[in-house]
């Protein structure tokens, strides 16, 4: 069933501009593909139905005011947060879900969803590197543990991911020797090391302080040039302009507008989106 | 050096019989420890129910009454057992089995609290870390979440394993030959009475500062990477 979704004609590849600014290589496969998610807590409904389709090369930024729930739905993606209702396909592969007693969603599969989340790499607000471990280890952990490569191999890669986050000469520092923008980079060379097929970065630059910034968007600057597929949740506008080939527009739970982001920034169909520019564009 | 009128070689084994009685208890004191936290922190009603239940009953009992009603508690339970097998002599635990078990309990009662705030205090970040990029379950616990609640469960753990250590002399009243009943014996017969208290006392304290160089280098191991210490 999960071959549909991946016609041209299903639900999840609509958007309040398909058709009319897609970038031409529509037809590029799917990576992640999401349908009609929700999320609530308690009596508050956080994400009201949102569907997306990021293919290969996409740099999607997510924007909106906060509380918005664009943090939520990027947590959803890889079940940190268990969607209240909808369906996640990763590369095709539908994330198995069921039913709980109190009718809750639950991931059905957990084996499946370790081995789905291996592909989708994370980036966090507060890096969550691990603090008992040197940057190198930091690196090192998830392909030795979760892959099951020989160390040798696992050391040459982090040396070359740290080398081209700038961090080379960092490997054997702690994380809390290191500042928030070196915390950050090597967060990025740790979710490299896994090689993801599509990156989620949660605010990666709102932990930092303003003169820190630049050097983290340099890398993920990088990172979209080289065409690796991102959802980017992100208040940097302008760094969102620029980096982006989508960008979306969440208010209040709901996909407000979807775009290239010339056409969005430049001329926002919805008076929220010009609100919403308007504060951070100044 | 006072006299001890030959008796250093019955106290040296007395020591050695503490040292052995500490580290058990402490193992198995872990254990409990460990599963009383995690029991604590379950989501089945009922182990968080006995993990509360462990944790009060240890904690509001003396530790003497517990080494008691382990050694006798566990003879009449023995002997109840082996009945109907026609077993009728007298059974009990060794008063070696009987001491590690009740300091081990006494341990594990109060290392639960101590396990339970410091798993508490790992941050749900650095699972989530682990959880994105693919581990399972087995690896985030023993590999990132473990490790960090031990460097914040050390300095509570230390302190119970110094308590745990003086402890052991309680056990000298179901007749376990540790350092206590060693000095007993030899009051006994020399009509020394300071003498060999203060060279029990000296002991117990020279175990005690050996316990806490050993806790220092373990805390320096654990708190490496934190913020203020050497880079290494």
């Amino acid at each position: 069933m999960s071959n549909a979704l991946l016609s041209p004609d299903h639900p999840a590849t609509g958007s309040l501009r398909s058709g009319a600014g897609l970038p031409a290589d529509d037809a590029a496969p799917a990576v992640l593909t999401v349908e009609n998610i929700h999320k609530r807590f308690a009596a508050l409904e956080v994400l009201r139905g949102i569907s997306l389709t990021a293919r290969t090369g996409d740099v999607i930024a997510v924007l909106g005011s906060s509380g918005s729930g664009k943090s939520t739905f990027l947590r959803c993606l890889n079940f940190l947060e268990t969607p209240s209702a909808g369906r996640i396909w990763v590369h095709g592969e539908e994330v198995r879900t069921r039913r709980d007693r109190a009718g809750a969603l639950r991931p059905a599969d957990s084996r499946q969803l370790t081995r789905l989340r291996a592909r989708v790499g994370m980036v966090f607000q507060q890096f969550n590197l691990w603090p008992h471990m040197s940057v190198l280890d930091n690196l090192i952990e998830a392909p030795r543990r979760v892959r099951g490569l020989p160390k040798r191999e696992c050391v040459e890669k982090a040396e070359a991911l740290l080398e081209k986050v700038g961090l080379a000469e960092r490997r054997d520092y702690y994380p809390a020797h290191l500042s928030g923008g070196q915390q950050q980079r090597a967060a990025i060379a740790r979710t490299l090391a896994m090689d993801p097929e599509v990156i989620l970065f949660d605010e990666p630059t709102s932990a930092l302080d303003p003169e820190l910034v630049g050097e983290v968007l340099g890398v993920i600057g990088a990172l979209a040039e080289e065409g690796r597929t991102m959802l980017i949740v992100t208040h940097e506008i302008g760094f969102a302009r620029d980096v982006s080939t989508r960008a979306l527009f969440l208010d209040e739970g709901r996909v407000e507008e979807d775009g290239p982001p010339d056409i969005l920034f430049t001329n926002p169909d919805s008076d929220r989106l010009r609100r919403f520019l308007a504060r951070h564009l100044h | 050096m006072p006299d001890l009128h030959g008796f250093e070689d019955e106290l040296l084994l007395g020591l050695w019989m503490t040292v052995r009685l500490a580290l058990t208890a402490l193992a198995i004191g872990l254990v409990l420890g460990l599963a009383g936290a995690a029991a604590m922190a379950s989501s089945i009603a009922p182990a968080r129910w006995i993990a509360t239940a462990y944790t009060t009953i240890i904690r509001g009992i003396p530790e003497l009454l517990v080494v008691l009603l382990i050694y006798f508690g566990a003879s009449t339970v023995l002997m109840a057992v082996a009945r109907p097998f026609g077993h009728t002599g007298y059974l009990e635990l060794s008063p070696f089995i009987a001491g590690s078990l009740a300091l081990g309990l006494t341990f594990g009662g109060y290392a639960a609290e101590v396990f339970r705030g410091a798993f508490q205090s790992v941050s749900p970040g650095q699972r989530e870390a682990a959880q994105a990029l693919g581990m399972g379950p087995v690896d985030i616990f023993f590999r990132i979440v473990l490790p960090q609640a031990w460097r914040l469960a050390l300095p509570g753990l230390g302190n119970l394993f110094l308590v745990l250590m003086k402890d052991t002399a309680l056990v000298s009243v179901i007749g376990l030959e540790e350092v206590m009943r060693k000095a007993q014996f030899a009051v006994g017969a020399t009509k020394e009475p300071f003498t060999f208290y203060l060279a029990a006392a000296v002991i117990y304290l020279g175990l005690t500062v050996i316990s806490m160089g050993i806790l220092a280098v373990l805390e320096r191991r654990a708190n490496r990477g934190l913020p203020g210490m050497r880079v290494t």
